[in-house]
């Protein structure tokens, strides 16, 4: 019953949220190019979901590369950092510089790089910065998280730093890595639109350029359209992604 | 003969002096406890016996091959992705030993420690009682000469700490590893040891020893016997005596 009422809840809050805006553009009479009634969405959805799937899953399918693209870099940076001390404070402001400067500020440059003929190539590259860094301190941070009790007992029984690494900080840093890539997976969604409008080229054919089409053929409908499908892909993901966390957090617990 | 010795060790640390000059002689077979108030070094007197810290000045003799030493700590310890049994195997496959002979040594480890059926648990299903049995299990594994417990029933309520106090002397009894045991509960050291030393708050010294002569593993209702109430009387005596020359 609690279940039920938790999945119901928000639902009807929709529900009644598009009842209002469909009952106040057609007592106003407000323009369709300026706010198009919900109806007029769910058409224009209906006409157009063959084109916006296919979009979506462009889009998604460069998140999930951008996202594994980082995930290999920011893993292997983080594995070679945490041997030394030394190596960690030179790579650690780098890496802060990159976090946060704006990943708009470096498209452009991004998009001449990968060739103007490959704005796709430029998406990924840039998504995957947007990603590189939550994994990137997830990993250097569960690496040095391990029980320094436990770390005392591979000590005394004279583990190789060899075996410290495989059987000690690695299985130690699972729960920073789970959380890390849970948080990069929202962040490449977010760095794939951010840069295909940046790289303002069709040739990437993902759900951002859908939008920038229709706004600029002031088809509001389609634009509105397109968002809903991509607040629903972002949405999936996060779900998708949380339930890998938690499946996994318990195989990694026992519990 | 001696299994392993400090000789006026002390240890400085960048907040002061934690310990000594101190000196403790262990004998085969011997249950020795330290009993202080908390940051008296004896947890330090410990590691330096555990080869995990030096001293500043003075030197350590100590049964130094693996797995010659195992620690028991205040806390299990144990490493929350491994099973119980994988646990256990760990200080065996660390030196080398093949996976499936390690397994099943580790399976008849914690046969001893009475935990036969929970091979396969993770550490978050077990009770504190039985996540530190599963710590000793892994202790006793290599069959170690010198077994140093810090504090190892601190967590536990008192129903469990007396189960496990009694497992672990009949446990020694028959491994027979000198055991260093630190506590601050004086009739606990009174119980597990044959040899209480009391030591004084940091810098941590000898400030006194209470031989306990009773047999091990310890009779029925020793806790109510006269030998036993005079001897926490007395170590109770000498760490108030201890505890009054510090203030």
């Amino acid at each position: 019953m609690k279940r039920l009422a938790a999945i119901a809840a928000p639902l009807v809050l929709v529900a009644i949220l598009l009842a209002i805006w469909e009952v106040s553009c057609r007592a106003l009479n407000v323009p369709a190019y300026f706010l198009p009634a919900p109806s007029d969405i769910g058409r224009s959805l209906a006409e157009n979901a063959p084109l916006l799937l296919v979009s979506a899953w462009r889009t998604l399918e460069m998140a999930l590369l951008a996202l594994l693209t980082a995930s290999i870099i920011a893993c292997s940076l983080a594995l070679v950092t945490a041997t030394s001390r030394t190596l960690e404070r030179a790579v650690q402001p780098l890496a802060v510089v990159l976090q946060v400067t704006p990943v708009v500020a470096i498209a452009p440059l991004v998009v001449i790089w990968a060739g103007l003929a490959h704005p796709e190539r430029a998406v990924v590259a840039l998504a995957a910065v947007v990603a590189f860094f939550p994994i990137f301190s997830g990993a250097l941070t569960g690496l040095k998280a391990a029980d320094p009790d436990l770390e005392r007992l591979f000590d005394l029984y004279g583990a190789t730093p060899t075996q410290k690494l495989a059987r000690l900080r690695l299985p130690s840093a699972v729960p920073f890595l789970l959380e890390g890539h849970k948080v990069a997976a929202g962040l490449a969604i977010i760095g794939a639109v951010v840069a295909e409008f940046v790289a303002g080229s069709g040739g990437a054919q993902g759900l951002a350029w859908r939008i920038l089409e229709a706004g600029n053929r002031l088809q509001t409908a389609k634009m509105f359209a397109a968002l809903a499908v991509l607040g629903l892909l972002a949405a999936l993901l996060n779900g998708a992604v949380q339930l890998i966390e938690r499946r996994a957090l318990t195989w990694w617990r026992g519990r | 003969m001696t299994i392993a010795s400090l000789h006026a060790v002390e240890v400085d640390y960048p907040r002061g002096k934690a310990l000594g000059p101190f000196d403790l002689s262990l004998a085969v077979g011997e249950i020795v406890a330290l009993v202080g108030p908390s940051g008296c070094g004896k947890s330090t007197a410990l590691r330096l016996l555990a080869g995990l810290e030096t001293p500043t000045r003075g030197s350590v003799q100590r049964a130094a091959g693996r797995g010659e030493t195992s620690v028991v700590f205040q806390s299990p310890t144990l490493a929350p992705w491994l099973s119980a049994t994988a646990n256990v195997a760990l200080p065996l496959e660390l030196a080398g030993m093949a996976r499936g002979q390690a397994r099943a040594e580790a399976v008849a480890a914690l046969d001893r420690v009475g935990l036969s059926g929970a091979e396969d648990a993770r550490p978050a299903q077990l009770s504190g009682g039985m996540a530190m049995r599963v710590s000793l299990a892994r202790a006793l594994v290599t069959r170690p000469k010198l077994l140093l417990l810090d504090e190892p029933f601190a967590a536990l309520d008192e129903i469990t700490r007396r189960a496990l106090a009694d497992d672990v002397l009949a446990l020694c009894a028959e491994l027979k590893p000198a055991v260093v045991f630190v506590t601050h509960n004086v009739e606990e050291a009174v119980y597990m040891a044959s040899r209480v030393i009391v030591m004084t708050p940091g810098p941590g010294r000898a400030a006194g020893e209470t031989a306990i002569d009773a047999p091990i593993p310890r009779p029925a209702q020793f806790r109510t016997t006269p030998r036993f109430r005079e001897a926490a009387e007395h170590v109770s005596a000498q760490l108030a005596s201890a505890m009054s020359v510090a203030a």
